[in-house]
């Protein structure tokens, strides 16, 4: 791999990490309000895989979505405008954290109701096969999603009628406050996937080299054969599972220990020891990741709410 | 010439699917056993299995892929066997389909088209005998179809294609078999506004889909009565009764589903922010029983409004 896609990973990944701390600093401000997830901790799953993708294929994500919109292209302003509820956001303020839609750059969300974005993947995957429009279609989802029937529903589908798609399972090991362990009986996620028949990999979460190679494999896969791939990549999430949540079900040593396996400091570590970057070149993103940040906030700060005369559109094409 | 509603239902999915490649066909037992109520019989052979697709037993399942085929440039109708099941595509239609336009303030369309059959009256028992219709018309966001007669069940399915958000569209058991006098061509009369059936001048009866037959009947030659068939339950054409009420002074809904917290009790609602003044008499209403619906002939006609009762009621309320 170039040097430059190196960087443009580690580059990803904090920008990544930065736009969810400042998320966390601006819902204290009380600038941003309602539930607010975050990603930290698992950058190396959406930069390994989004690093493959093109603004053309599709992506269906879940209610922890900001890292998955920044990464398909939609701008950080536009995201915390969402945010902040203006009408600069790209759901115009109806949608918020949970529901990042952006329908250019082929980002559908952003879905709060978990596991009902799988089904809706599979259908957007069928409808680029039947349209044979050059799209790949990749659907994120956490291992909590797996409990559920429709998810199981959607494998059995892609499975039997040959979807290309990737299922990615962001596997950081808790459904909010409950314990893989403690939540489904069969703790091994490839053998879910496997029992419709669908073909699997497992990578590692924390390693943004590992997910790009294993999501590389499948994608691969996925076209050469024309049939659905079950990525599961183990991961973990630093803060606690909303703004809300005080985090009682985990150890602090837990945490600890797999903080110790940040991707980020791990990944820069790994392109120094390798000689590929210097510290000066981290300072350097780390001002442009700032710099954008910043701008993004001002934006935001800036934008304009939507008028309220307006609330009742676009609840049909035509307006009644 | 004659046509069977089921005819009618086959005519305009053969059209769609004839007319436009876009349209595809998804549900269970639509294709080699040729739909439950025979609506798709012989279409698999006809069109094959790209566009006639039998899904599995996974109502939520194969409703969200059609919902994803739907923004990714496709024309699905789904079939959700009866309106029974389609309980289990709820969180699909209502959290998804029915959001995803304001939500995304304008970028998504969903042209998803669903039918199912609704209604009781063949002795099936509660679980599958009901008459959810009104229930969905509480969402904004989706539009609801009821055709009551061939003609509509002609001609609705061309409807909802044209629409670019989704369309429910609610097939009575009972009308399946019924059949009318048709011309040729379908005439295609706008199925988002209601339509007076018949004109009177002293009773205005709300209704629609599998009722409309009865009110009809009910209503009989007499000059005093005023039929409305709503067609459609979301938009609700209001200007309609509204109208009518100005004429009659006085209202009767009858509808097939329960009354507590319910289409009738909207449309009373509404009759009572809008005519209060144009009243004689105050609205009333005819529904089903509040309990689920019985196996039992004599207890299921008991359960649901039929030509007698409705007839004793208009009677009542004209005298």
């Amino acid at each position: 791999m170039e040097r430059s896609e190196q960087v443009k990973l580690l580059h990803n990944m904090m920008r990544v990490r930065r736009m969810e701390e400042l998320c966390a600093e601006l819902y204290t401000q009380e600038k941003i309000r309602g539930f607010l997830h975050l990603y930290s901790g698992e950058e190396a799953v959406v930069t390994g895989v989004m690093s493959l993708l093109k603004p053309r294929d599709n992506v269906m994500a879940t209610y922890r979505d900001h890292a998955h919109a920044l990464l398909k292209g939609v701008s950080a302003r536009v995201i915390l405008a969402e945010m902040y509820g203006k009408a600069q956001g790209c759901c115009q303020g109806r949608g918020g954290s949970m529901h990042l839609i952006s329908q250019k750059d082929r980002f559908y969300g952003g879905n709060a109701i978990v596991a009902a974005g799988i089904p809706q993947a599979v259908g957007l995957a069928l409808a680029s096969k039947r349209l044979q429009e050059d799209r790949q279609t990749v659907c994120f989802f956490g291992e909590g999603a797996m409990a559920e029937g429709v998810f199981h529903e959607a494998m059995n589908m892609a499975s039997l009628w040959k979807i290309p798609i990737l299922f990615c399972c962001e596997n950081n090991l808790y459904a909010m406050g409950t314990a893989l362990d403690r939540s489904q009986a069969q703790t091994n996620l490839l053998k879910k996937a496997q029992a419709h028949n669908v073909e699997t990999a497992s990578a590692d979460g924390m390693s943004v080299l590992d997910v790009l190679e294993k999501t590389n494999q499948a994608l691969n896969f996925v076209k050469d054969k024309g049939q659905p791939f079950f990525l599961e990549c183990k991961t973990y999430r630093f803060r606690s599972h909303s703004m809300f949540d005080p985090d009682l079900y985990r150890t602090k040593d837990e945490i600890k220990k797999w903080k110790e396996r940040d991707p980020i400091e791990s990944f820069k570590k790994y392109l120094m020891d390798e000689h590929l970057i210097i510290q000066s070149d981290v300072l350097h993103l780390e001002k442009k990741v700032e710099d954008e940040m910043q701008d993004a906030m001002e934006f935001a700060e800036q934008g304009t709410l939507a008028p309220v005369e307006e609330l009742e559109k676009n609840l049909y094409e035509n307006d009644l | 010439m004659k046509m069977t509603y089921r005819e009618a239902l086959k005519e305009g999915l053969k059209t769609a699917l004839e007319n436009d490649p876009r349209v595809f066909i998804i549900g269970e037992d639509i294709g080699a056993y040729g739909g439950t109520y025979a609506v798709t019989k012989d279409f698999l052979k006809i069109y094959g299995p790209e566009k006639i697709m039998d899904a599995p037993l996974s109502e939520a399942g194969f409703t969200g892929i059609a919902l994803g085929a739907a923004i990714g440039g496709l024309r699905p109708v789904v079939e959700i066997m009866t309106v029974n099941f389609s309980l289990l595509a709820l969180d699909q239609i209502i959290n998804s389909a029915a959001i995803y336009r304001h939500m995304s303030a304008g970028q998504i369309s969903v042209p998803l088209i669903i039918r199912m059959t609704t209604g009781g009256g063949r002795q099936l028992a509660a679980q599958h005998s009901n008459s959810f219709e009104g229930w969905f018309a509480h969402i904004p966001g989706i539009k609801i179809l009821t055709p009551g007669t061939v003609e509509d069940a002609r001609s609705s399915l061309h409807f909802a294609l044209k629409e670019n958000d989704p369309v429910l569209i609610f097939e009575h058991a009972l009308l399946l078999n019924r059949s009318e006098e048709v011309g040729e061509k379908p005439l295609l009369l706008n199925p988002f506004k209601a339509l007076v059936r018949k004109s009177g001048d002293a009773l205005t009866v709300i209704t629609y889909g599998g009722m409309l037959p009865k009110c009809l009947e009910a209503a009989g030659e007499s000059e005093k009565v005023e039929v409305i068939d709503l067609r459609c339950l979301r938009p609700l054409d209001d200007e309609t009764i509204f109208n009518s009420i100005k004429k009659t002074h006085r209202a009767l809904i009858v509808d097939e589903g329960w009354r507590s917290g319910s289409l009738s009790a909207e449309i009373s609602a509404r009759i009572m922010e809008n005519s209060f003044y144009d009243l004689d008499a105050p609205v009333e209403r005819l529904c089903r029983k509040e309990i689920p619906v019985p196996y039992a002939r004599h207890l299921e006609e008991a359960a649901i409004p039929g030509v007698e009762e409705i007839k004793n009621k208009i009677q009542e309320m004209l005298s």
